[in-house]
Protein backbone atom coordinates (compact mmCIF):
# COMPACT_ATOMS: atom_id res chain seq x y z
CA UNK A 1 0.00 0.00 0.00
CA UNK A 2 1.27 3.39 -1.21
CA UNK A 3 1.56 6.61 0.68
CA UNK A 4 -1.96 7.44 -0.16
CA UNK A 5 -3.22 4.55 1.21
CA UNK A 6 -6.33 2.50 -0.77
CA UNK A 7 -7.07 6.20 -2.59
CA UNK A 8 -6.00 5.74 -5.92
CA UNK A 9 -3.37 8.11 -7.67
CA UNK A 10 -6.04 9.13 -10.18
CA UNK A 11 -8.67 9.44 -7.73
CA UNK A 12 -6.44 11.93 -6.26
CA UNK A 13 -5.82 14.15 -9.40
CA UNK A 14 -9.66 14.42 -10.44
CA UNK A 15 -10.35 15.68 -6.96
CA UNK A 16 -7.58 18.47 -7.12
CA UNK A 17 -7.91 18.93 -10.69
CA UNK A 18 -11.47 17.89 -11.95
CA UNK A 19 -15.09 17.92 -11.67
CA UNK A 20 -17.09 15.71 -9.31
CA UNK A 21 -20.20 16.60 -10.37
CA UNK A 22 -22.01 18.36 -13.30
CA UNK A 23 -24.77 18.77 -15.42
CA UNK A 24 -24.58 17.57 -18.89
CA UNK A 25 -27.58 17.62 -22.05
CA UNK A 26 -27.99 15.35 -24.26
CA UNK A 27 -28.91 17.19 -27.49
CA UNK A 28 -29.60 16.74 -31.19
CA UNK A 29 -32.03 16.72 -34.12
CA UNK A 30 -35.13 14.81 -33.93
CA UNK A 31 -34.82 10.93 -34.26
CA UNK A 32 -31.32 10.43 -33.99
CA UNK A 33 -31.75 8.37 -30.79
CA UNK A 34 -30.97 10.46 -27.33
CA UNK A 35 -33.84 9.01 -25.47
CA UNK A 36 -32.80 5.80 -26.37
CA UNK A 37 -29.39 6.78 -25.15
CA UNK A 38 -30.40 7.87 -21.78
CA UNK A 39 -32.18 5.08 -21.43
CA UNK A 40 -29.41 3.24 -21.95
CA UNK A 41 -27.16 5.22 -19.39
CA UNK A 42 -29.47 5.22 -16.89
CA UNK A 43 -30.44 1.37 -17.29
CA UNK A 44 -26.50 1.19 -16.93
CA UNK A 45 -25.86 3.18 -14.11
CA UNK A 46 -29.37 3.21 -12.04
CA UNK A 47 -31.65 0.92 -13.25
CA UNK A 48 -34.01 3.04 -13.87
CA UNK A 49 -34.87 4.76 -18.15
CA UNK A 50 -35.57 8.25 -18.94
CA UNK A 51 -38.25 8.37 -21.33
CA UNK A 52 -40.21 6.13 -24.02
CA UNK A 53 -39.08 5.93 -27.61
CA UNK A 54 -40.76 6.08 -30.69
CA UNK A 55 -40.09 5.81 -34.53
CA UNK A 56 -42.21 9.15 -35.03
CA UNK A 57 -40.14 12.37 -34.37
CA UNK A 58 -40.72 14.71 -31.17
CA UNK A 59 -41.75 11.79 -29.24
CA UNK A 60 -39.66 14.29 -26.76
CA UNK A 61 -41.32 17.37 -26.42
CA UNK A 62 -40.17 18.01 -22.44
CA UNK A 63 -36.93 18.22 -21.51
CA UNK A 64 -36.65 14.96 -18.82
CA UNK A 65 -33.50 15.01 -16.15
CA UNK A 66 -32.27 12.53 -13.93
CA UNK A 67 -30.36 14.16 -11.05
CA UNK A 68 -27.23 12.10 -9.77
CA UNK A 69 -26.20 9.67 -11.86
CA UNK A 70 -22.99 8.03 -10.79
CA UNK A 71 -20.80 6.95 -14.01
CA UNK A 72 -17.28 4.98 -12.79
CA UNK A 73 -14.02 4.84 -15.35
CA UNK A 74 -11.73 2.11 -13.42
CA UNK A 75 -10.99 3.94 -10.34
CA UNK A 76 -12.28 7.65 -10.82
CA UNK A 77 -16.12 8.36 -11.00
CA UNK A 78 -17.93 11.34 -12.61
CA UNK A 79 -21.57 12.55 -10.90
CA UNK A 80 -23.93 13.53 -13.71
CA UNK A 81 -27.25 14.88 -13.64
CA UNK A 82 -28.70 13.94 -17.19
CA UNK A 83 -30.90 16.29 -19.09
CA UNK A 84 -32.99 14.65 -22.12
CA UNK A 85 -33.37 17.33 -24.46
CA UNK A 86 -36.18 17.69 -27.49
CA UNK A 87 -34.77 17.53 -30.58
CA UNK A 88 -34.00 20.88 -32.50
CA UNK A 89 -34.83 21.80 -35.36
CA UNK A 90 -36.00 24.56 -37.70
CA UNK A 91 -38.93 23.43 -39.02
CA UNK A 92 -41.93 21.76 -38.04
CA UNK A 93 -44.95 20.94 -40.29
CA UNK A 94 -48.05 19.02 -38.46
CA UNK A 95 -48.56 17.86 -42.06
CA UNK A 96 -45.50 15.23 -41.76
CA UNK A 97 -46.86 13.83 -38.85
CA UNK A 98 -50.43 13.06 -41.02
CA UNK A 99 -49.13 11.74 -44.10
CA UNK A 100 -45.51 10.31 -42.75
CA UNK A 101 -46.88 8.79 -39.60
CA UNK A 102 -51.00 8.36 -40.06
CA UNK A 103 -51.72 10.58 -37.15
CA UNK A 104 -55.09 12.34 -36.94
CA UNK A 105 -55.33 15.88 -37.45
CA UNK A 106 -56.09 17.10 -34.00
CA UNK A 107 -52.82 14.46 -32.92
CA UNK A 108 -50.44 15.97 -35.70
CA UNK A 109 -50.90 19.60 -34.64
CA UNK A 110 -50.86 19.29 -31.09
CA UNK A 111 -47.56 17.16 -30.97
CA UNK A 112 -46.32 19.76 -33.56
CA UNK A 113 -47.55 22.47 -31.11
CA UNK A 114 -45.38 20.80 -28.30
CA UNK A 115 -42.13 20.11 -30.26
CA UNK A 116 -42.02 23.81 -31.29
CA UNK A 117 -42.37 24.25 -27.39
CA UNK A 118 -39.75 21.66 -26.98
CA UNK A 119 -37.46 23.14 -29.47
CA UNK A 120 -37.83 26.22 -27.36
CA UNK A 121 -36.77 24.41 -24.16
CA UNK A 122 -34.13 22.47 -25.27
CA UNK A 123 -32.49 25.44 -26.47
CA UNK A 124 -32.79 27.70 -22.83
CA UNK A 125 -31.23 24.68 -21.09
CA UNK A 126 -27.84 25.20 -22.91
CA UNK A 127 -27.43 28.10 -20.59
CA UNK A 128 -27.33 25.95 -17.81
CA UNK A 129 -25.40 22.84 -18.30
CA UNK A 130 -22.22 21.74 -17.87
CA UNK A 131 -21.24 19.80 -20.87
CA UNK A 132 -23.04 18.06 -24.02
CA UNK A 133 -23.38 14.43 -25.10
CA UNK A 134 -24.26 15.69 -28.90
CA UNK A 135 -26.24 12.49 -30.49
CA UNK A 136 -25.87 12.15 -34.35
CA UNK A 137 -27.30 9.43 -36.19
CA UNK A 138 -24.12 7.75 -38.07
CA UNK A 139 -26.76 6.60 -41.30
CA UNK A 140 -26.92 10.13 -41.89
CA UNK A 141 -25.00 13.33 -43.17
CA UNK A 142 -23.48 14.94 -40.38
CA UNK A 143 -23.59 18.05 -41.97
CA UNK A 144 -26.58 19.24 -41.32
CA UNK A 145 -27.50 22.94 -39.98
CA UNK A 146 -28.62 21.75 -37.01
CA UNK A 147 -25.65 19.81 -35.90
CA UNK A 148 -23.44 22.72 -37.34
CA UNK A 149 -25.43 25.32 -35.45
CA UNK A 150 -25.52 23.01 -31.77
CA UNK A 151 -21.85 23.01 -32.37
CA UNK A 152 -20.94 26.18 -32.86
CA UNK A 153 -23.03 27.21 -30.20
CA UNK A 154 -21.23 24.69 -27.72
CA UNK A 155 -17.89 25.93 -29.18
CA UNK A 156 -18.61 29.88 -28.36
CA UNK A 157 -19.62 28.92 -25.47
CA UNK A 158 -16.53 26.99 -24.49
CA UNK A 159 -18.82 23.93 -23.55
CA UNK A 160 -16.96 20.25 -23.99
CA UNK A 161 -19.06 18.48 -26.08
CA UNK A 162 -18.74 14.70 -26.89
CA UNK A 163 -20.34 13.19 -30.26
CA UNK A 164 -22.22 9.98 -29.83
CA UNK A 165 -21.78 8.68 -33.46
CA UNK A 166 -25.29 6.80 -32.64
CA UNK A 167 -27.07 3.50 -34.81
CA UNK A 168 -23.92 1.62 -35.36
CA UNK A 169 -25.65 -1.20 -35.55
CA UNK A 170 -27.52 -0.75 -38.73
CA UNK A 171 -25.52 -1.81 -42.11
CA UNK A 172 -25.21 1.52 -43.50
CA UNK A 173 -23.61 3.30 -40.80
CA UNK A 174 -20.00 4.99 -41.21
CA UNK A 175 -18.97 7.07 -37.85
CA UNK A 176 -15.75 7.29 -39.67
CA UNK A 177 -17.66 9.84 -41.55
CA UNK A 178 -18.40 11.76 -38.50
CA UNK A 179 -15.23 11.66 -37.07
CA UNK A 180 -13.53 13.19 -40.13
CA UNK A 181 -16.46 15.54 -40.25
CA UNK A 182 -15.66 17.07 -36.73
CA UNK A 183 -12.11 16.33 -35.82
CA UNK A 184 -12.08 19.07 -33.03
CA UNK A 185 -14.33 16.72 -30.81
CA UNK A 186 -14.20 13.35 -29.37
CA UNK A 187 -16.37 11.22 -31.14
CA UNK A 188 -17.49 7.47 -30.30
CA UNK A 189 -19.42 5.03 -32.11
CA UNK A 190 -22.27 3.96 -30.53
CA UNK A 191 -25.11 1.37 -30.70
CA UNK A 192 -27.69 3.12 -27.82
CA UNK A 193 -30.24 0.56 -29.13
CA UNK A 194 -27.68 -2.80 -28.60
CA UNK A 195 -25.42 -1.17 -26.13
CA UNK A 196 -22.66 -1.86 -27.85
CA UNK A 197 -19.55 -0.10 -27.18
CA UNK A 198 -21.46 1.68 -24.40
CA UNK A 199 -18.05 1.01 -22.03
CA UNK A 200 -16.44 3.32 -24.23
CA UNK A 201 -18.27 6.16 -24.35
CA UNK A 202 -18.97 5.96 -20.64
CA UNK A 203 -14.81 6.10 -20.31
CA UNK A 204 -14.46 8.81 -22.49
CA UNK A 205 -17.43 10.82 -20.98
CA UNK A 206 -15.89 10.57 -17.39
CA UNK A 207 -12.42 11.91 -18.61
CA UNK A 208 -13.91 14.39 -21.11
CA UNK A 209 -16.38 16.23 -18.64
CA UNK A 210 -14.30 15.84 -15.31
CA UNK A 211 -12.60 18.46 -16.82
CA UNK A 212 -12.30 22.06 -15.74
CA UNK A 213 -13.62 24.30 -17.81
CA UNK A 214 -14.31 28.72 -18.23
CA UNK A 215 -17.75 28.36 -19.52
CA UNK A 216 -18.47 31.80 -21.49
CA UNK A 217 -21.88 33.12 -20.26
CA UNK A 218 -23.70 34.79 -22.89
CA UNK B 1 -50.47 40.49 -56.49
CA UNK B 2 -51.13 40.45 -60.47
CA UNK B 3 -49.76 36.73 -62.18
CA UNK B 4 -47.29 38.49 -63.69
CA UNK B 5 -45.47 39.65 -60.54
CA UNK B 6 -45.63 35.70 -58.86
CA UNK B 7 -42.30 34.20 -58.54
CA UNK B 8 -39.77 33.68 -55.86
CA UNK B 9 -37.71 36.45 -54.58
CA UNK B 10 -34.51 35.65 -53.98
CA UNK B 11 -32.42 38.58 -52.42
CA UNK B 12 -28.71 39.04 -51.74
CA UNK B 13 -28.32 40.99 -48.62
CA UNK B 14 -24.73 42.54 -48.47
CA UNK B 15 -22.11 42.07 -45.66
CA UNK B 16 -22.73 46.14 -45.52
CA UNK B 17 -25.96 46.03 -44.50
CA UNK B 18 -26.05 43.34 -41.94
CA UNK B 19 -23.27 45.00 -40.41
CA UNK B 20 -25.47 47.68 -39.58
CA UNK B 21 -27.92 45.63 -37.78
CA UNK B 22 -27.36 44.69 -34.19
CA UNK B 23 -28.33 41.35 -33.34
CA UNK B 24 -31.47 41.69 -32.33
CA UNK B 25 -32.54 43.85 -35.60
CA UNK B 26 -30.49 41.18 -37.82
CA UNK B 27 -32.86 38.56 -36.48
CA UNK B 28 -36.36 40.60 -36.60
CA UNK B 29 -35.36 41.35 -40.41
CA UNK B 30 -34.35 38.04 -41.52
CA UNK B 31 -38.03 36.19 -39.81
CA UNK B 32 -40.10 39.22 -41.38
CA UNK B 33 -38.77 38.44 -44.89
CA UNK B 34 -38.28 35.13 -44.86
CA UNK B 35 -42.26 34.62 -43.51
CA UNK B 36 -42.77 36.80 -46.23
CA UNK B 37 -41.87 34.25 -48.49
CA UNK B 38 -38.25 35.78 -49.42
CA UNK B 39 -35.40 33.55 -49.69
CA UNK B 40 -32.26 35.66 -48.39
CA UNK B 41 -28.37 34.89 -49.20
CA UNK B 42 -26.75 36.81 -46.35
CA UNK B 43 -23.02 37.28 -47.81
CA UNK B 44 -21.62 37.48 -43.80
CA UNK B 45 -23.85 34.68 -42.34
CA UNK B 46 -25.01 34.42 -38.59
CA UNK B 47 -22.41 33.83 -35.54
CA UNK B 48 -23.52 30.43 -33.97
CA UNK B 49 -25.24 32.33 -30.93
CA UNK B 50 -27.60 34.19 -33.58
CA UNK B 51 -28.50 31.39 -35.40
CA UNK B 52 -29.41 29.33 -31.89
CA UNK B 53 -31.82 32.69 -31.28
CA UNK B 54 -33.27 32.29 -35.27
CA UNK B 55 -34.22 28.74 -34.20
CA UNK B 56 -35.76 30.27 -30.94
CA UNK B 57 -37.33 32.84 -32.66
CA UNK B 58 -38.26 30.82 -35.51
CA UNK B 59 -40.25 28.55 -33.08
CA UNK B 60 -42.40 30.78 -31.36
CA UNK B 61 -43.66 32.38 -34.98
CA UNK B 62 -44.31 28.76 -36.29
CA UNK B 63 -48.00 29.35 -37.83
CA UNK B 64 -49.45 25.57 -38.61
CA UNK B 65 -51.17 26.97 -41.72
CA UNK B 66 -48.99 29.79 -43.27
CA UNK B 67 -45.35 29.31 -41.64
CA UNK B 68 -43.96 26.12 -40.70
CA UNK B 69 -40.45 27.38 -39.82
CA UNK B 70 -36.90 28.12 -42.13
CA UNK B 71 -34.66 26.16 -43.97
CA UNK B 72 -31.07 27.84 -43.16
CA UNK B 73 -27.81 26.45 -44.43
CA UNK B 74 -24.18 27.77 -44.36
CA UNK B 75 -21.06 26.70 -43.46
CA UNK B 76 -19.66 27.66 -39.87
CA UNK B 77 -16.83 30.06 -38.33
CA UNK B 78 -13.71 28.75 -39.93
CA UNK B 79 -11.80 27.69 -37.33
CA UNK B 80 -8.95 30.55 -36.42
CA UNK B 81 -5.02 29.09 -36.49
CA UNK B 82 -2.95 29.07 -33.63
CA UNK B 83 -1.24 32.67 -34.72
CA UNK B 84 -4.97 34.15 -35.47
CA UNK B 85 -5.86 33.09 -32.09
CA UNK B 86 -2.69 34.68 -30.32
CA UNK B 87 -3.16 37.82 -32.07
CA UNK B 88 -7.05 37.81 -31.17
CA UNK B 89 -7.64 37.96 -34.60
CA UNK B 90 -11.36 36.19 -35.32
CA UNK B 91 -12.86 34.65 -38.34
CA UNK B 92 -16.36 35.86 -39.40
CA UNK B 93 -19.29 33.63 -40.13
CA UNK B 94 -19.33 32.98 -43.96
CA UNK B 95 -22.46 32.94 -46.59
CA UNK B 96 -25.90 31.80 -45.13
CA UNK B 97 -28.98 31.26 -47.24
CA UNK B 98 -32.15 31.30 -45.45
CA UNK B 99 -35.61 31.04 -46.41
CA UNK B 100 -39.36 29.77 -45.93
CA UNK B 101 -39.28 25.82 -44.69
CA UNK B 102 -41.97 25.61 -47.20
CA UNK B 103 -40.34 26.23 -49.89
CA UNK B 104 -36.61 25.23 -50.01
CA UNK B 105 -35.22 21.63 -49.79
CA UNK B 106 -31.42 20.81 -49.00
CA UNK B 107 -30.88 18.29 -51.23
CA UNK B 108 -26.85 17.79 -50.11
CA UNK B 109 -24.26 19.28 -48.08
CA UNK B 110 -20.57 18.57 -47.22
CA UNK B 111 -17.47 20.68 -46.85
CA UNK B 112 -17.23 22.24 -50.56
CA UNK B 113 -20.98 22.46 -51.73
CA UNK B 114 -24.25 22.90 -50.60
CA UNK B 115 -27.09 21.93 -53.00
CA UNK B 116 -30.09 23.36 -52.26
CA UNK B 117 -33.75 22.53 -54.38
CA UNK B 118 -36.89 25.27 -54.68
CA UNK B 119 -39.95 23.58 -54.71
CA UNK B 120 -42.29 26.83 -56.57
CA UNK B 121 -45.37 24.27 -56.58
CA UNK B 122 -45.37 24.99 -52.92
CA UNK B 123 -44.70 28.28 -52.79
CA UNK B 124 -44.43 30.70 -49.81
CA UNK B 125 -47.81 32.09 -48.64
Amino acid sequence: MGIFGKVSLSTILQKIFGKKHVKIGIYGPPNVGKTTLANRILRDWTGDIMGSVSEIPHETRRAKWKKDVRVENGNSSLVMDIVDTPGITTKIDFKDFMNTWGLSKEEAKQRAKEATEGVIESIKWLEDIDGVLLVMDSTQDPFTQVNVTILGNLEARNLPVLIAANKIDIEDASPATLKSAFPQHPVVPISALTGYNADNLYSTMVKHFSKKRKKKRR
Amino acid sequence: MTKKDRGISFNLVSRHKLQELSSEEKLKFILREVKNGKILVLEHGLTPIEQTSLIERTMKEIEQDTFIGVEMEGYGEDQPTFFQRLLGITRKPRITLIGPANLLKTVKKDNDMIQIKIIPGRGAK
